[in-house]
């Protein structure tokens, strides 16, 4: 060995060591940026949480005082209460979803096209959506107001009612959600057993029966997906409450991922210490639900392996 | 086939689904139908209230008035200038981490595969005080290329996930043999792996181009003024500035919407496939 010069010695390094080495070249461009722009910002949230900082001057420490704060804020509370809605409501989604695939699974003239345009909601922007629904909702012009006035007899402004504003831009949520969770449904319920299905037809399932005992359990995956998609989306619920109502009336339709924008890059001031300790705060409580799924995906890898 | 295929059923439950399906197709659709008529309303249409019923007249030009009258081709422009060097961006790297992640045996593999997952799923909100603040700081705020840096960095999380399980699919003996021969590491990942990837890769390029174009947070955190800001930021100001306008906000919306959905219409079959990775086994 020692009579070897230093080039091929490198190569000869290189050689044994290359199976260990590449993972890890491969990984390097894409950890940094993921390291830069994801880990460290977390564990920068956190830190910030504890001081008093307008963005651009010194920080001041606080210690617990922006949590404290929280306690006694009745806008957090509201925001906090909302969130829970959104996440509630939200999860129509997944058995909405469910009907409406279970609806176009069929296979007549046409139906490809029926289920792209039962898809299209989730391709356009929340932006976009936000807009028409407000539309949509609008007083004295709108098809809704006009569809409760014909009704009731007295038109419903429902993003001016601070009582039902939440509720109105939950639905325009759902819409593109339920697409979404629909596409999921229509892709498992593809590839459910069809031996499975005969089976059961023989033994006399149909209908709910049929749905409950045999369908749904092959579709568990796609159900998985579907809650971890809704969940997450209804914590995000950001860009409808900024488009239709500006998180008013009276901040009623304020979530979480709202208000911390609101008071930390608002008119209102730049608090960011406060905005960061929200922040915090809706944090746990995502990861409350990505522990939960990341724990099924162990689970679930460990048994492949 | 779950439900019955509907072939085999009575006469009369075919045609009650034939007549069924465009029906819930125009309910479900409507909110999009009355904004598409909007968008060719005359602004004397509003006037006079006629809000939902047929146009009185065909208004193209209120097409012509948006971008006349507002930035919207600006917006639009750099709508694609954070997007596509982001699909672009994140596609190189998350092809190098699936590779690494979907080939290698190591120790920390799964507890960095599980680092791009979870981060994959933090709230936006977490990130943004610190976000801004990095991007501020190198100079890159309110500029297209800061918001497309932080696009790709996040991104890279979702597609690494997407890519690893790609990847990790792919027949072993393929690389084993490979090794057998002495061909290096990158030349495997070069001529082998990469050439395998064309599927994933064109699912992620259109699922990244949809997400990355519709996205409004961190449009209106990272880019303030009309010369940056994207298309769902700007449409967000003009609603401010067209109250009551809404047959251009409507045409507006709806040239917004274009691009995603031209994309999801030409690329449905891969567009599809991206999405319902995982809702099967």
């Amino acid at each position: 060995m020692t009579m070897l010069n230093t080039e091929t010695r490198k190569s000869s390094w290189w050689r044994t060591n290359q199976q260990t080495l590449t993972p890890w070249l491969f990984l390097a461009p894409g950890l940094v940026m993921f390291a830069i722009y994801v880990v460290w910002p977390i564990y920068e949230s956190f830190r910030i949480s504890f001081y008093d900082w307008d963005g651009l001057g010194e920080k001041v420490w606080l210690g617990w005082a922006n949590y404290q704060e929280l306690f006694s804020d009745r806008a957090f509370k509201t925001s906090l209460y909302n969130n829970v809605i959104w996440l509630v409501l939200y999860m129509l989604a997944v058995p909405a979803g469910l009907a409406i695939a279970i609806f176009l699974n069929q296979t007549v003239r046409g139906i490809r096209i029926y289920k792209s345009l039962f898809f299209f909601p989730f391709v356009i922007s929340q932006v976009v959506v936000g807009l028409m629904f407000a539309w949509f909702y609008a007083p004295n012009f709108g098809l809704f107001y006009k569809l409760t006035e014909l009704i009731t007899g007295k038109g419903i402004a429902i993003l001016a009612n601070p009582n039902l504003a939440t509720y109105g831009i939950i639905a325009a949520g759902l819409w593109p959600q339920i697409a979404y969770c629909m596409i999921l449904y229509l892709t498992g319920l593809n590839n459910v057993a069809p031996d499975q299905i005969e089976a059961a037809r023989l033994d006399g399932a149909k209908g709910l029966k049929m749905l409950w005992y045999v369908i749904l359990p092959q579709l568990r995956p796609a159900t998985f997906i579907a809650v971890v998609v809704t969940v997450i989306g209804a914590l995000r619920s950001f860009d409808l409450v900024s488009i239709m109502t500006n998180g008013g009336p009276f901040g009623s339709t304020r979530v979480l991922s709202y208000y911390m924008y609101e008071q930390a890059l608002s008119e209102y001031g730049y608090r960011m210490g406060y905005g960061a300790a929200i922040a915090v705060v809706l944090f746990g409580i995502m990861m409350i639900f990505i522990s939960g799924f990341i724990w099924k995906m162990v689970r679930d890898e460990r048994g492949m392996r | 086939m779950f439900p019955r295929p509907i072939e085999q059923t009575s006469r009369a439950s075919q045609v009650m689904y034939k007549v069924a399906l465009p029906v819930a197709l125009f309910i479900w659709l409507f909110p999009l139908l009355g904004v598409a008529l909007t968008s060719v309303r005359p602004s004397s249409d509003l006037a006079s209230g006629n809000y939902f019923g047929m146009p009185s007249s065909f208004a193209w030009h209120n097409y012509v008035e948006v971008f006349q009258n507002s930035p919207i081709g600006r917006y639009i422009l750099n709508s694609f200038k954070v997007t596509i060097p982001t699909v672009i961006g994140t596609l190189a790297l998350s092809c190098m981490t699936g590779f690494a992640l979907g080939i290698y045996r190591f120790k920390a593999n799964i507890y960095v595969f599980f680092l791009f997952v979870a981060g994959n799923f933090v709230p936006f909100q977490i990130l943004m005080v610190p976000v801004r603040d990095l991007t501020y700081s190198v100079g890159l705020y309110n500029t297209t290329t800061g918001l497309a840096l932080f696009h790709i960095a996040f991104q890279t999380g979702f597609c690494t996930l997407f890519m690893r399980n790609f990847i990790a699919s792919l027949p072993r003996e393929l690389i084993e043999a490979a090794r057998v021969e002495g061909i290096a590491e990158w030349r495997i990942f070069w001529y082998i792996v990469l050439p395998l990837m064309r599927p994933a890769i064109a699912a992620l390029s259109v699922l990244v181009f949809t997400f990355i174009w519709n996205d409004f947070f961190w449009a209106t955190v990272l880019t303030t003024s009309a010369s940056t800001q994207p298309v769902t930021a700007g449409l967000s100001s003009l609603n401010g500035q067209w109250v009551a306008a809404w047959h251009l906000v409507s045409a507006g919306s709806i040239i917004a919407a274009l691009p995603p959905v031209a994309m999801f219409f030409l690329m449905q079959k891969h567009f599809i496939a991206g999405l319902t990775l995982g809702a099967v086994k």
